[in-house]
This record gives C-alpha cells, structure tokens and sequence, in this order.
C-alpha cells in the first residue's frame, strides 16, 4: 500500500555501455491518455498497468478510503462484463492481476503472454469509463474491506502505531488519514459516493497506461488506440492543495495495543522530490537514508543492532517520491534490558552526528556502488520498471526522473548531505511514538477429537 | 467479444515459450552437484548454495538450523560482520543466508564485472568455508532471534501456522516452527552451532544453484571455488516418513484480536510425487487461482466473510502441508468454517467441472511463461529442480504434464490424499461469547 520504491533506479553507465538501457517511448492519445511503453526481450511476457491520479491524500474527510474501495468495486462488473468476469476472462488467458491504492494513485495491473496485451486492453478500458456500481455488491465488497482493515490494521501493533502516528504528525495534509480509511468512513459509504468518486477520477484524462514487456512500442500505440481512444475525457477539477501547517515543536504520543515488544517511531517533517524547493535536497535526502539504512554496513546496523547492541532492529526511511511532503522516518525496538528513551536518544545522537560530522568517503562511495548496481537488479523485473514509471508520472514529475536517478545520486556530496540534515532534521519539526505493550492474555489451547 | 481477442493478433511477438531454459548439470570434483543456466540481457547473476540443513535437520535443538544459517556473515576467518557488509555492499552485492524447512540456503546477486563479481564470489567462499560463530555474535544473534520469537506472539496468524504444524505433524521434524521456541532457542549453544555446521556445511551435501550472465568456464570455476574449501562429509540420512494423523482434531487459542484465523489441513504432497500435477491442478480450481478459485468464490465473492481465503499444497522432500486458511470476524467464524468444509466435501466429492478444468489448465499454461520471466524466478526454480533432484526438462514438460490432468485423476488424487475425517483444524481468536 505504501510503497518506497523510488530507492534506487537505472541508467547505463560507461560500465554498462553494451548493455544500453531500453528507452521509454510516449504517446499521449487525442483524449488525454498517456501511454508508456518500455521494451524488454527477455521473455515473452508483459505487464499492462493503468494508473489513475487519485488515492487517499485526494480524500475528504468523511469518506476516507473510498479511493480503496473504489479499487475493490472495479472488479464488480460493467455493462458489458458482470460481477467477476473480469478476473476470470484475464485467468482464461493465463494472465495474473491486481490492483493497489496508495496516498497518490491507484493502479490495475495483469501480467500476461505478451500476445494477450489486446485482452488486458480490453476490459481495462471498458472499466474506465463503463462501470456498474450496484449497492447489493457494494454491501458484500465493504465487509471485505473491514476484514481487510482487521486484518493488516485492527490485529498488528506496528500497524495501529503507525496510523496514529500519522494522524498525529500531520495537521492539514491528507497524510493524517490511513489509505484504507477511518472504520466510521468505511462503514458508511454509499453507492452515490463511489459514483461521484468514479465520475470525477476515472478519465482518459486523469491515467497513465504503461506497458513493459516484449511488446513493440509502434503496435502498442496503435492498440491504445484503438480500445482506449474512443473513451471521453472528463473535465478535471483541480484538486486543493492542502499542504500541512507548519509543526511549532516536537509531539509526541504513546500507543497502547496488546503486543509483546516495545518500540519507538521518530519522523521529521521533509520535503518529497516533488516539494523540495530545490531538487538536489531530495537526493541528498535519499543519500542521507542510506548512511543510516543502505544495507547491514549502513550505520544503524552497524552500531546500534552490533555495535552498541540497543536495538533488536532500527531501521530509516524517506519517501523521495510523494506527491506532498512527508516524513523522514527512524524507527527501532530495543534489546532486552534497554529502552524506548535510550533508543530515542541515539536515534537523536545519529542525527546529530549527520549534522556536524560530513560522512565518510567510503559511505558516499558505498550507497553510490548500490544504486548502480540495483539499477542493473531492478531491469530484472518488468513489473518494478513499470511501478517507477507508473509512480512518477503519477505524482506529476515525469517518468523521465527515473533517468536521471543514478545521474543526480552520484552528484550528491558529503556537504549537501550535512546541510539537508541541518536544514530538516530539527527537533521543532520532529514527532515521536512509543509503543507501550499491553499484555496478552496468555495464550489457552483447548483441543478436541472429532468425531 | 471473446473471439475477438483471439483473432486479433495485434503483436508478432516470438513465441519461444516452449523452450524454457537449458539447464546444465554436472557435479564439482568435491561431490556437490551443480546447475547452470546462462542468461543474457544484463550483467548480473544469482548464485544460490542449497545444503540439506533446513530444521528439519534441528532434532531437539529447534532453531538450531536458522541460528545457524543467520550467523555466517558476522564473521568469517580474518573479518567481522562490519567488514563483510562493507565488502559486498561496497560492490553492490546483495548476500543473504537462510533456513526453511527443507534446506539451508547461502545466496548471493552481484555484477559480472569482473572486480566486483571476484570481491563478491571472494567472500561468500570465505563465509562458506570459513564462519568464526564468535561467541558475542552468537549472543547478539540468539537474543535477536528471541525478540522475532516474542514478536510471533503478537500475531494471531503466527500462532495458527505454529499449532498447525503441530497438529499435522505430531513427532516429526516437520512439527516445529523453522526459527523454534523461546525454550529451545535460549539453550542453544556455540558448539551447538559449531557442530551443526561441520555436520551439514558439507560439500557432499551441497547443491550448486548459478544463473546469470557467466560462461559455462566461468559458472564451473565460480562451483568449485565455492566449496573446494569445504570437508567432503556426506549427505545426511534421509527423513522419516511422515504419517498421517490418526484422527481429525480441532484446537483454539483464545487471542484478542478481532479476527479469527482459521487453518484446515493434513500432510499433503511431496516433491516427487505421482499425484502431484493431479493435485495441483485441483488446488488450484479449489482454493489456488488468486482471484479466481472456489474457495475465494464461496467465502468472499459470495459472503464478504473474509479478505483471503485460499488453499496450497506445500511439496516438501516429504509430504509438505495442504492448507485451507481464511480470516474473518470473530463472531463469524463458525458461519466461515461451515461454508470452508462445505466448500473442500462438496470439491473432492465431485471434483471440478470440465468448463472449471479447462479454465484452470488455460490459466496455469498460458501464464507458464510467466513463472520464469526473470532471473530471480528462475533461480529459484532451478534451485528447486536441483534441490529436489527433479528431472533436468521439469520446466519443458511442465505443460504437459498439466494437459495429461484429468477430473478423475484429480477426483481420485483428493480422495485418497485428503480424507476428510482426519482434517485438523487449528483457530486463533476472540471466542463469541
């Protein structure tokens, strides 16, 4: 739901040369549809996705989450296809599928036999703009969701902490609200409010087709063409901006939920590539994530999981590819016999070093080798290029960012990576969660024989 | 409309599905067996070592195998943890060590460019050969271990799988969780890790797994460097058999959470299996298909009663579990459990429909491309097919082997493999009161 996939990404280095990166071919059809197409030979399969600009941060308060249910309703049939069909023509055809919702988008994907892209064309465009919103469905699809809200929210500590701590953090943004939605707002849906949901996202206008696979760019046009230019594009509102008010000083906040370990969240308001006043602070932002989680050499490892030994795990994370700024996260759950407070404390001290120390040359030279060589990993999955592609046209900056990701990672210096530490990582602008355990009732086993 | 799509042939795309990919095999000087397929299009590889050291080599220790497998990169001959991160990642490897049931595995993806592919290969060698289990790593790393297996308690789900491995598995070395039990990893010992290593660690109970962008000269030097510096040794005996239970049984654990995790099952298939295409392909109609299974029809397309509700057949070396899982409010699950055992009876009693048959079988080998289209997947099934000794053309006579599928032989294969009766069944939850 909440993907970091902007960690790392491709372009061909001298290194590389005889292994040229494929390039990404653009069309956009006469109703506004964006397509994408990126070849890949290796096998002979695809992977169709349909991103639309809509996801919870487009949400009002009251219905939050209806960008989810919204996705969980796509498959409940059109004029042409009833309830489930759609899943079943795709099986048919060997094909797999999906879809997912996240702040910024909402994306339907099926990989296939590259000769199956006409099928996957098909229904994908009849749901644009052909489908059936019937309340029976919608009354079955939302105790759906609710179970799908118990199960990865309601029954998993680190979940629930994490969607307080959101909601605490930001004040304006839509960041404050969870993607699958408050349980108040998913329970009182109605049909009207997915229709009007529908009606105003899902256009020609507002989605970005991206293909990735053994396909040929020309025919690939001419097939969007054909299944998705007759679609009508939709006039567009603009959406409002809601940027978050600025935070006047640190909040904090405990979460008690029955769990076994303890744990500490700490997250600094940041810009995304998107909002960053400058575009070099984000990369340095990404570099900065790096340092302190780029892999079991990376300084959280190193020296609060061996070295010190306070932490269990600890790990950092930054969202480069948000749509609105967001936070820089750390988080880590203490040895036995240590503490949230002294986890807190050295979490602290790491951002305090990245801002009067500059990092070591080594570090630098290290996160570097890695976003080039999983620039080379990540062209193994066809289903991870589109992901970039999708995302980044999404958010409003551009597939073309994907290309210049190792470029502008490798110009970051060890003083941009102080100064976006001094600039943003301020206590004023830091918030904090603990994790407080509650017990568990010890767990009672009855066992029976049957029959 | 449906003809429609078939008649268009928009895309001349070079349908080469039938030829999967070549793997070659051949075995080091050392004993270890090797397979090997070159791919090409981007200058990496994926090296897997696959040691017949999974837990269910633990015996008594549970956990002893993952403990294990977790501590060879924090140190090995003259380098600590700290300097075997920086030695791959400063090249951009990415290593990784691991148990499962079945198997202990030691897995590297790194560049072909030769400096960096030879600094990687380099210390993987040494890890494999050579691991210190300095006694403050082996500490850090059972206390991390412990911590996991706190955490395990927080989660309903955890705590099914656990008893229902229990409950199909009674005294076998199937029975316990891979990571172990509090108790049991708190008594584990160095020399316990020590001697688990020198026992398994061995080249004649390893297997070669290399895909990727190397010459056959290249992938047989980069075989024998990996484990000419390890003792001969030999294989371990082989598992028992696993019997089923002698009854059906069901056990709850009250659990405060708002869902109840519901798991149905009995030792199922093995890897070597006769019935097992027979098997696969009814799963797959009953509760395998994703979107599109019976199971995920009746449960939640039907009745909203869950989000997931699915069936697997796991093949292991010896019959793996089947499984039949679901999640759903607490109060509702009686109603879920009814419609899940009406679901499986009414399946195995009548099997699938020949529409159903055809669906599944079009699903399976249209999507067979699918199942390799990368080198990660297909190391993964090659590692599979080496592992399990499976013939060298599995992938070639896949499709095949799914079209000879028949209602009867799935009808026949079910009744036989899953008899109702001696289901047991394991729910973690809030009781309705």
């Amino acid at each position: 739901m909440k993907h970091r996939i902007l960690h790392t990404l491709l372009l061909c280095l001298p290194a590389f040369a005889s292994h040229a990166e494929p390039k990404v071919a653009e069309k956009v059809l006469g109703n506004g549809l964006k397509v994408l197409v990126k070849e890949d030979h290796r096998s002979p399969v695809v992977v169709s996705q349909v991103w639309y600009k809509v996801g919870s941060s487009y949400e009002p308060n009251g219905i939050t989450g209806i960008s989810h249910m919204l996705e969980h309703m796509m498959f409940k049939g059109t004029d042409k296809h009833p309830a489930g069909e759609f899943s079943r023509i795709i099986a048919e055809n060997g094909g797999d599928e999906n879809a997912f919702t996240g702040r910024d988008y909402t994306a339907y994907f099926q990989t296939m036999a590259a000769s199956k892209l006409a099928v996957s064309f098909e229904l994908e465009a009849d749901r644009m703009r052909h489908l059936h919103l019937l309340a029976d469905e919608l009354k079955k699809e939302l105790e759906v969701v609710t179970e799908e809200r118990r199960m990865r929210t309601e029954d998993n500590p680190q979940a629930k902490m994490s969607e307080q701590f959101s909601a605490m953090a930001f004040t304006s943004s839509p960041y404050k609200n969870p993607i699958i939605g408050w349980p108040v707002d998913i329970a009182n849906y109605q049909v009207e409010d997915l229709q009007a949901w529908y009606q105003r996202w899902y256009a020609p206008n507002n989605a970005t087709l991206v293909v990735v696979g053994d396909v040929e760019t020309l025919k690939v046009f001419a097939l969007a063409e054909q299944y998705f230019g007759g679609l009508q594009p939709s006039e567009l509102k603009a959406l409002k901006p809601q940027t978050e008010s600025p935070q006047l000083g640190v909040r904090k906040m405990t979460v008690k939920v029955p769990a076994k370990l303890p744990s500490v969240v700490l997250g600094y308001k940041v810009p995304s590539l998107k909002t960053a006043g400058q575009e070099w602070e984000a990369y340095a932002l990404e570099v900065l994530a790096g340092v302190l989680d780029g892999g079991s050499s990376a300084r959280l490892s190193k020296e609060l999981v061996r070295g010190k030994q306070l932490a269990v795990s600890a790990g950092a994370g930054y969202n480069f590819s948000s749509r609105l700024s967001d936070l820089f996260e750390l988080e880590a759950t203490p040895a036995e016999g240590k503490t949230v407070w002294e986890l807190e404390l050295e979490l602290k001290k790491q951002i305090t070093r990245l801002q009067q120390e500059l990092i070591k040359k080594d570090e630098l030279q290290r996160i570097k080798a890695q976003v080039l060589a999983s620039a080379v990993y990540e062209r193994d999955s066809n289903f991870y290029q589109a992901m970039q592609l999708g995302t980044l046209e999404t958010i409003g900056l551009g597939w073309q960012k994907a290309d210049e990701y190792v470029g502008k990672i490798n110009q970051v210096t060890a003083e941009q990576v102080r100064d976006v530490a001094r600039k943003y990582l301020l206590d004023d602008h830091l918030n904090i969660a603990y994790l407080e355990p509650q017990p568990i009732n010890p767990a009672t086993a009855q066992k029976k024989a049957v029959k | 409309m449906r003809v429609l799509f078939f008649s268009i042939i928009i895309l001349m795309v070079s349908q080469t599905a039938s030829a999967a990919a070549k793997i070659e095999h051949w075995q080091t000087p050392q004993g270890s067996r090797v397979y090997y397929v070159r791919t090409e299009g981007l200058p990496m590889v994926d090296v897997q070592v696959l040691f017949d050291a999974g837990s269910a080599r633990d015996g008594e220790k549970f956990g002893l195998s993952a403990l294990t497998a977790g501590l060879l990169d924090t140190g090995a001959d003259g380098w600590d943890a700290d300097t075997i991160a920086d030695r791959f990642e400063s090249v951009g490897a990415n290593f990784g060590a691991g148990s499962s049931i079945d198997n202990a595995s030691v897995s590297l993806r790194t560049l072909t460019d030769k400096p960096l592919f030879d600094k990687a290969l380099a210390t993987m060698q040494v890890i494999l050969a050579k691991p210190r289990f300095a006694a403050a790593d082996f500490e850090r790393e059972k206390n991390r271990t412990l911590a996991g297996l706190k955490q395990e308690e927080e989660s309903p789900g955890d705590l099914a799988k656990i008893a229902f491995y229990q409950a199909l598995y009674g005294n076998h070395p199937y029975a316990h969780p891979d990571s172990g039990t509090l108790k049991t990893v708190a008594a584990l010992t160095r020399d316990d890790v020590q001697q688990f290593y020198q026992q398994y660690y061995v080249a004649a109970n390893a297997v070669i797994v290399i895909v990727g962008d190397l010459s056959k000269a290249q992938a047989e030097q980069t075989a024998e460097s990996l484990v000419k510096n390890l003792p001969i040794g030999t294989k371990p005996p082989a598992l028992p058999d696993v019997a089923l239970p002698t009854k059906g049984t069901e056990q709850h654990i009250e659990f405060p959470s708002t869902q109840t995790h519901v798991l149905v099952g009995l030792p199922g298939t093995y890897r070597k299996d006769p019935d097992y295409f027979s098997l696969y392909v009814g799963n797959h109609i009953l509760g395998g298909g994703g979107l599109v299974s019976k199971l995920f029809d009746e449960v939640r397309e039907k009745r909203g009663l869950a989000y997931s509700a699915s069936s697997a057949f796991v093949p292991l070396l010896r019959p793996g579990p089947f499984l039949v899982s679901l999640q759903t409010r607490n109060d509702q699950t009686p109603e879920a459990l009814k419609v899940l055992h009406k679901t499986l009876a009414d399946f195995i009693a009548q099997g699938p429909s020949e529409t159903e048959l055809k669906a599944a079988k079009q699903n399976i080998t249209g999507g067979f491309a699918m199942r390799f289209d990368n080198n990660k997947k297909l190391s993964t099934y090659v590692g599979m097919i080496g592992f399990y000794e499976l013939p060298l053309d599995y992938l070639d006579t896949f499709q095949a082997n799914i079209d000879k599928v028949t209602i009867a032989s799935i009808t026949d294969a079910l009744k036989r493999r899953v008899p109702l009766p001696l289901l047991q069944t394991v729910t973690v939850g809030k009781r309705a009161k």
